[in-house]
C-alpha cells in the first residue's frame, strides 16, 4: 500500500469509477427495464418513447397470479384429488381471491411453476454440490487410477450443446416415464451440473493443505470426521460459489424444460413465454413474472455474496 | 511414552525411492534427531512412523507391536509439522481441545479444560487462548502446535522441522524450551531437521540421513568427533570437517595433489592405515590453528569475523581450507600465515568408498 498518493493515481481511480459505474448501468438497464414494466399500466408498456414516470400499480402481478373462468375450468372432484398439496393450495385460494361476479378466478399456472423451479434448482443444485464436492476431494487427496482421463471424462459431458441430446433423452424418458416429473428434470440438471461441480471443487480441495487433515488424522480422528470437521469448513468459499452457478444455470434451464415438461413439473422459464401466446401479448404480466422469477437467484447470490467475491480469486491468491 | 523400532523399511513413490533398508532403534524417553538434507527422506520416514504412509517393504514396531494394521489415530502419536498444523478456523483454545475430543479415545470436560489450561501453561500462551489463529506470530503458532501435541500425553512425539519457520531468535529459545520440555516430560521424541546445529545441541542421539538411508547413529559427540564417512563429516560441523587428499609416509601425513606434509600421531588408532594408501585427510577447522613456526605456508583467503571467533578460509595451492581461530588473531586478507593442526583429532577416510577407517572393518 502507497501511503502517499500521486496525483496521476487519484486520475486513476476516479477514471476507475467512471467505468465501473457505466458498466453497472449497462448491466443494470435490462431490470430496470424489467421491475419498471412489472409495475406499469398495460397501456404504457409499449409506449414510445417509454414512459418513465407513471403511477405504478399492481394489476401485472394480480392478473399473472389470477386467471379468469372462461379460460379453463374449475378443477374436477377426481381432478382436485389427484393433485399435488401444493396445487389444492392454489385452487382453493383462487376461490377466495377476487371473483368478478360473472366467473370465477382462479390461481394461475405461474405459482405452481414458480414453485416446481424452486424444487427443481434448490435439489439439482444440493445433489451436484454435494456429490461434487465429495468427488473433487477423491481427487483430490487420494491416487486415483486414471485420474486425468476420468477428469477429461467428466468433463466432455459439457463438449457439445446439451440439446443435442434432447430428443434422445425426451425419448428414453417417456420410456421409463420420468418425463413431465420433478424427479426427471432434478436428475438431467444434476448430471448437467456435476461436471461443473467436480472440476470447480478440485481446484478448491487442492487450495487446502492435506496437513490439516493429517493432523486430525494424528488426533484420532477418522478421514471422514477430519473431512466434515476440517476440510468442508475450509470449502465453505467454494462450495458456496459453485452452488451459486449451479443453482443459476438449473433455474435459468430453458430448452429441457420446455421439450421434457409440460404442466406438472413445469418450470417457470418455459412457462413465461408460453402467456405471450394468448391474444396480444401482454408484456406487464410477462415482466412481473420475470421480475419474480429474478428474485430469487439475487437473494440467493446476495445472501453469499461475501463468499463469492473470496471465491472468485480464491486461485489468484498464492500462500 | 514407547520404544520405536523400524526395521528394513523401504518405501518407493512410483519411480522414486524415498527409503532403502532403513534400521532405527529408538528408545524410551530418548530425544531422537534425525538429520539430513531436503529430500533425504525424514519426512517420509516419520510419516510412516505416524501411519500416514505405508512402508513398501519391511516393519514398524511400537513397543515391540508391529503396527502395519493400525491407522493414524490408533497410534497415539502427537505430530508437530512446520507450518499448517493448526486449524484456521478455531481460537488456540479450539485447536488445543481438538485432539482430545476425538470418539475414540474422548475425554470428560473437566479434564480437556485442566490439560488445555496446564499446556498454555507450560508454554506460556495462556493470553492467546481465545484467539484465533491467523492472528498469531509464527512463534505462538509453533507453540500453540507443540501445545497440541502435550495435551494428549501421546506415546511418541513426532516433529517435522517445527522451528525450520522461525527466525534465528526465536528458533533458538525454542529449541532450549523443547529440550526442557523433553526432559519434564520424559516422552520419546522424534525430531526432524535439515539444521546440523539443532541436531547437535537437542539430541540424545542423532540419526544421519543420506539419499534413503541411515548413514550413522550415534551421539552428537561421537558423531562430531568420529563421523562414519566424508558425507557425515562434510554435513555436520559448521564450517564443516576439512577434507585433504593424501597418503601416510612413515607416520607423516603427506598431500598430494597439495604437496604439503604434517605429522600424524593416530596410527595405532587408525587400523589398516597402511602406507602409501590413498587417504583422505579429515580435520575440524577448530583443530586446525595458525602459528609461527608451523611447518606449512597458506595465503588467508577470507576472514569471517563471529565475535568469539573468527573463520578463516585459508589457500594452499588451489585448495581452500578452514581454521576456527580466535577472535583477536589479526589477520589480513591475502596474509601469508603458517599453519599445523592438531594430529590427535585428525580422522582418516578411505579414498575410495569414504569410510573412515575407524569404522570399516
Amino acid at each position: 500500500m502507497a501511503a502517499v498518493r500521486t496525483s496521476s493515481e487519484i486520475g486513476f481511480n476516479r477514471v476507475a469509477i467512471i467505468a465501473v459505474l457505466v458498466v453497472t448501468i449497462i448491466f443494470l438497464a435490462p431490470i430496470y427495464w424489467i421491475a419498471s414494466t412489472a409495475f406499469k399500466p398495460r397501456n404504457l408498456a409499449t409506449t414510445i418513447p417509454p414512459t418513465v414516470v407513471f403511477q405504478p400499480e399492481i394489476s401485472p402481478f394480480v392478473k399473472l397470479f389470477t386467471k379468469r373462468s372462461q379460460m379453463r375450468s374449475p378443477p374436477s372432484p377426481e381432478e382436485y384429488a389427484a393433485a399435488p398439496w401444493w396445487e389444492r393450495v392454489v385452487f382453493d385460494g383462487g376461490e377466495k381471491i377476487v371473483r368478478d361476479g360473472k366467473g370465477q378466478v382462479q390461481w394461475s399456472g405461474y405459482p405452481s411453476r414458480f414453485l416446481n423451479s424452486l424444487i427443481i434448482a434448490i435439489t439439482s443444485t444440493v445433489l451436484a454440490v454435494g456429490m461434487g464436492t465429495f468427488t473433487a476431494y477423491g481427487f483430490s487427496r487420494f491416487k486415483v487410477k486414471g485420474e486425468a482421463d476420468l477428469l477429461f471424462f467428466i468433463l466432455s459431458t459439457r463438449m457439445l450443446p446439451p440439446v443435442v441430446v434432447a430428443i434422445p433423452m425426451f425419448l428414453m424418458y417417456r420410456a421409463v416415464g420420468l418425463n413431465d416429473s420433478h424427479v426427471g428434470l432434478i436428475i438431467l440438471y444434476t448430471a448437467f451440473n456435476l461436471s461443473f461441480s467436480v472440476w470447480l471443487m478440485k481446484g478448491f480441495m487442492d487450495e487446502i493443505p492435506k496437513e490439516y487433515e493429517e493432523a486430525a488424522l494424528v488426533d484420532g480422528y477418522t478421514r471422514m470426521e477430519a473431512f466434515f470437521k476440517i476440510v468442508l469448513p475450509e470449502a465453505a468459499t467454494g462450495i458456496a460459489a459453485t452452488a451459486v452457478f449451479c443453482f443459476i444455470t438449473a433455474w435459468n434451464e430453458y430448452a429441457f424444460a420446455l421439450i421434457m415438461t409440460n404442466r406438472r413439473a413445469q418450470t417457470a422459464p418455459p412457462f413465461i413465454p408460453s402467456q405471450v401466446g394468448s391474444g396480444l401479448p401482454d408484456w406487464t404480466v410477462i415482466a412481473a413474472g420475470t421480475f419474480l422469477f429474478l428474485l430469487p437467484v439475487a437473494i440467493f447470490t446476495f445472501l453469499l455474496r461475501n463468499h463469492l467475491l473470496r471465491g472468485m480469486s480464491f486461485g489468484a491468491i498464492r500462500k | 511414552m514407547a520404544h520405536i523400532q523400524l526395521k528394513n523399511i523401504s518405501k518407493t513413490f512410483g519411480n522414486h525411492t524415498a527409503l532403502t533398508g532403513l534400521d532405527l532403534d529408538i528408545a524410551d524417553g530418548e530425544f531422537f534427531v534425525l538429520l539430513g538434507e531436503t529430500g533425504a527422506g525424514k519426512t517420509t520416514t516419520l510419516r510412516l512412523i505416524a501411519g500416514l504412509e505405508k512402508p513398501s517393504e519391511g516393519q514398524v514396531f511400537i513397543d515391540g507391536v508391529d503396527v502395519a494394521d493400525w491407522g493414524a489415530a490408533e497410534r497415539d502419536v502427537a505430530l508437530v509439522l512446520q507450518q499448517y498444523s493448526l486449524y484456521p478456523r478455531y481460537t488456540v483454545r479450539e485447536n488445543l481441545e481438538f485432539p482430545l475430543k476425538p470418539k475414540i479415545r474422548r475425554l470428560p470436560d473437566a479434564e480437556i479444560k485442566d490439560r488445555v489450561d496446564r499446556a498454555a501453561r507450560t508454554l506460556r500462551i495462556e493470553h492467546l487462548l481465545d484467539r484465533k489463529t491467523d492472528r498469531l506470530s509464527g512463534g505462538e503458532m509453533q507453540r500453540v502446535s507443540i501445545g497440541r501435541a502435550i495435551v494428549r500425553k501421546p506415546r511418541v512425539f513426532l516433529m517435522d522441522e517445527p522451528l525450520s519457520a522461525l527466525d534465528a531468535k526465536l528458533r533458538e529459545a525454542l529449541r532450549t524450551e523443547l529440550k526442557n520440555l523433553q526432559m519434564q516430560l520424559g516422552a520419546t521424541f522424534l525430531f526432524v531437521t535439515h539444521d546440523q546445529i539443532e541436531a547437535m545441541s537437542m539430541g540424545d542421539k542423532v540419526g544421519v540421513l543420506n539419499h534413503g538411508r541411515i548413514v550413522q547413529t550415534g551421539t552428537p559427540h561421537e558423531i562430531y568427533n568420529n563421523p562414519r564417512d566424508t558425507y557425515v563429516a562434510s554435513f555436520v560441523g559448521s564450517p564443516p570437517m576439512n577434507l585433504i587428499d593424501g597418503r601416510l609416509v612413515n607416520g607423516r601425513a603427506v598431500m598430494a595433489p597439495l604437496n604439503f606434509e604434517l605429522p600424524f600421531s593416530g596410527g595405532a588408532k587408525a587400523s589398516g592405515a597402511t602406507d602409501g594408501r590413498p587417504l583422505v585427510f579429515g580435520v575440524r577447522p577448530e583443530d586446525v590453528y595458525l602459528e609461527s613456526g608451523a611447518p606449512v605456508e597458506a595465503r588467508v583467503h577470507d576472514v569471517e569475523n563471529h565475535g568469539v571467533e573468527k573463520i578463516l578460509t585459508l589457500r594452499v595451492g588451489d585448495a581452500m581450507l578452514r581454521a576456527t581461530v580466535p577472535a583477536r588473531t589479526d589477520v589480513a586478507i591475502e596474509q601469508a600465515v603458517r599453519f599445523a593442526w592438531n594430529p590427535d583429532k585428525v580422522v582418516l577416510f578411505d579414498k575410495g568408498s569414504g569410510v573412515s577407517l575407524r569404522h570399516a572393518g
